[in-house]
């Protein structure tokens, strides 16, 4: 298993014929995405990198069976592409776009809820469930299948604990980046929720950073309900109140939003956090070391029997 | 985008929000000209910078007499103002605000901010006026009321009434207080602001109810709707150096320590400034150079890091995913050659082709040192620090 994307994903990009989408459309199909279709208003019906081009989502929907959609459209006109998306009836959308005014997202937010459509977003690098799909526009070949679940809020810094957990030779269930605004579609706390009940991932790294309370929520959401262990980093610790730091939402406000409260708040519930950005990989290989050793009985007569359940699944198919 | 406490309440009238009479003034004599024309008996000068606390910084001051006036304005223009915002460096006063003096029966409360765990505004009213808020709710939290508003409806006339009678507000003063509270989310709203806030907003003796300060910022990435907010930006109250840095389309902020970095990525560029410091260095800059991580941008981000003159080493530090490292190996060659880098200059390029990358730095003949991975990096910047 592995959550949000897999091998049952069917891709529509929105935005595919732009210089963004068709690039990171190439990427995705080599990583063995299954990108059923793309959008751009007025290209419908042609096709572009062998893929069928419309004008609507909707059309990619009824025609190609699309149920997840991936957009490179512009921010002033991202938040209609978001709704449309929803509004066709895919059950997941992923907006890379960066730079989209809050106000628009808060009611995009609201509208997505009340349709009961995930939202990955925007101002991410999208998801990845190595091995199975990727959605977005991170370095597929630093990844590797595994059982460690990561959740971030940055990009590159994403790439960088990715890239130190296959080090030190672990890999990953699903890798999503939240992303970096005020208003996200899928935040720490929705995730985790997510992860909780994804058998094959055994351990989560939570990376946060400065501005809002979303990991302070999560924390309290992990001491409560989470069952797996998690590793914690938050950056920023250096950056001084006041100024947002790239990300519309890295922002330290009235005190608040500060990395120490956060790291402090994620150790009280239990979190492994780690101070150095350098050491997370170990940290993930500390506790799954010990548990290997602990658990590994346990773990092949799991997979043992989930194998026997595969099998029959298998044969009852065939009949 | 923050803008100054003139601009905000201009912005405010625009919406039929309730201010004091009042004109900006650049010099005395626009000053004492502005008080002629509000006319009255009293007057508030108060310095315009960037940052709170002004009052008790000694920026802002009330006159009796149009001399006082003079006097007033000639004191505050041109000084540093340091206040708990400013730094201790302070601001200079280059701009001034004269206003009526009002009768205050009653200082309040009243801001509207997004709640980013709801993903909802949140209108925020108290009694407890002239004081931060932020202490407020650390120490009597009850005096604090607050209405979430559905992103559907806006704000509902319920919920101002709701706000003003919590407010304490009565007769005139209640209807006064609920058109201004409707104003004041409406401004909020329809301009893109990040915030409002009216701290204090006063109940005057006479019964209206006004904004006597007001802070609003904007949320940049809507802008580029907004072409009369953008023309607020005051460049006096930015670093020149990160002016400079946003003409190169550069995220860049200065910072008092000595080791500058340039990182792809606005997290991993935080998470290099805190390993600088973890290691024993003080970071010179936050500086995120983007996907692109090219001749060009190297370039000017070397430029803006060298005009800092506290900076003793560099620290570039790229994780190539889509970008290839022997590719921004180049750009960095280049741009050290076509910028002349004095400096000792740590480079550590992760991702694909990242070990030509460091074959082509290492072959490059400059003064380079490659690092393996970030606690590497880290380190052997803080030991070029110390040689």
């Amino acid at each position: 298993m592995s959550i949000l994307i897999d091998k049952s994903t069917r891709l529509v990009v929105q935005g595919i014929t732009g210089g963004e989408g068709s690039f990171h459309t190439e990427q995705m199909i080599e990583y063995g995405t299954k990108v059923v279709a793309g959008v751009t208003p007025g290209k419908g019906g042609s096709k572009h990198l062998n893929v069928p081009v419309f004008n609507t989502v909707a059309e990619a929907v009824e025609k190609e069976g699309a149920n997840t959609s991936v957009i490179f459209v512009p921010a002033a006109f991202a938040p209609d592409a978001i709704v449309e998306a929803a509004d066709a009836g895919v059950r997941l959308v992923v907006c890379i776009t960066e730079g989209i005014p809050v106000r628009d997202m808060v009611g995009v937010y609201d509208y997505l809820k009340k349709k009961n459509v995930r939202m990955v977003g925007p101002n991410c690098p999208g998801v990845i469930s190595p091995g199975k799909a990727k959605v977005g526009i991170m370095p597929g070949f630093i990844h590797r299948k595994g059982s460690v679940g990561l959740i971030s809020r940055s990009g590159t810094l994403t790439y960088e604990a990715v890239a130190q957990v296959t080090a030190q030779g672990y890999g990953q269930s699903t890798c999503v980046g939240i992303g970096g605004d005020p208003v996200i579609g899928t935040k720490f706390v929705d995730a985790l929720e997510l992860f909780r009940g994804d058998d094959d991932t055994e351990a989560v790294i939570m990376i946060g950073e400065i501005g809002g309370t979303a990991e302070e929520d999560a924390a309290a959401y992990i001491k409560k309900h989470f069952n797996k262990p998690v590793v914690g980093f938050i950056a920023g610790r250096t950056a001084p109140p006041g100024r947002r730091m790239g990300h519309a939402g890295a922002i330290i406000s009235g005190g608040h939003g500060t990395a120490d409260e956060k790291m402090a708040a994620m150790k009280k519930a239990g979190i492994v956090v780690v101070e150095s950005p350098a050491l997370i990989g170990q940290a993930v290989a500390r506790i799954l070391g010990s548990k290997s050793k602990k658990k590994a009985s346990v773990t092949v007569a799991k997979k043992v029997a989930k194998a026997k359940t595969r099998k029959a699944a298998a044969k009852s198919k065939k009949k | 985008m923050k803008i100054h406490e003139y601009q905000a309440k201009e912005i405010l009238k625009k919406f039929n929000v309730a201010i004091p009479k009042g004109k900006v003034a650049f010099s005395v004599d626009e000053a004492v000209r502005a008080a002629q024309e509000i006319g009255g008996s009293v007057w508030v000068v108060k310095a315009q910078i960037h940052a709170g606390g002004r009052g008790k910084g000694g920026g802002v001051k009330v006159a009796k007499s149009i001399d006082e006036v003079r006097q007033l304005a000639s004191q505050i223009l041109g000084m540093t103002l340091v206040t708990h915002q400013t730094g201790p460096e302070g601001k200079v006063v280059k701009r001034l605000l004269i206003e009526e003096g009002i009768n205050i029966a009653k200082e309040l409360y009243a801001g509207i901010v997004l709640d980013r765990t709801t993903s909802k505004n949140v209108f925020m009213v108290s009694t407890e006026g002239g004081v931060e808020i932020e202490k407020v709710a650390a120490e009597s939290p009850e005096k604090i009321l607050k209405e979430t508003v559905d992103p559907g409806l806006g704000l509902m006339p319920f919920q101002a009434k709701k706000l003003a009678f919590g407010l304490g507000l009565t007769g005139d003063a209640y209807k006064n207080g609920v058109r201004f509270l409707t104003a004041l989310y409406k401004a909020y709203v329809e301009s893109d602001a990040s915030l409002a806030e009216i701290n204090p907003l006063v109940l005057t003796k006479e019964g209206y109810v006004m904004a006597l300060d007001a802070k609003m910022n904007f949320d940049d990435n809507a802008l580029y709707r907004h072409p009369d907010i953008m023309e607020l930006r005051d460049l006096d109250e930015e670093s020149p150096l990160e002016v400079e840095a946003s003409k190169s389309h550069l995220n860049y902020i200065k910072l008092d320590g000595n080791v500058g970095c340039m990182v792809n990525g606005a997290g991993l560029a935080m998470a290099t400034m805190d390993i600088i410091k973890l290691t024993g260095g003080e970071p010179a800059n936050f500086l995120d150079v983007g996907g692109g991580a090219n001749v060009e941008t190297v370039s000017s981000g070397f430029k803006i890091i060298l005009s800092d003159p506290n900076v003793k080493a560099i620290l570039i530090n790229i994780f190539g995913g889509i970008v290839r490292c022997d590719r921004v190996a180049q750009g960095v060659i280049e741009a050290a050659k076509r910028v002349s880098v004095n400096l000792p200059v740590v480079v550590r390029l992760e991702g694909t082709n990242a070990k030509e990358g460091a074959q082509l730095l290492k072959d490059s003949g400059l003064n380079f040192a490659v690092a393996n991975g970030l606690k590497d990096a880290a380190e052997k910047v803080v030991a070029a620090l110390r040689n």
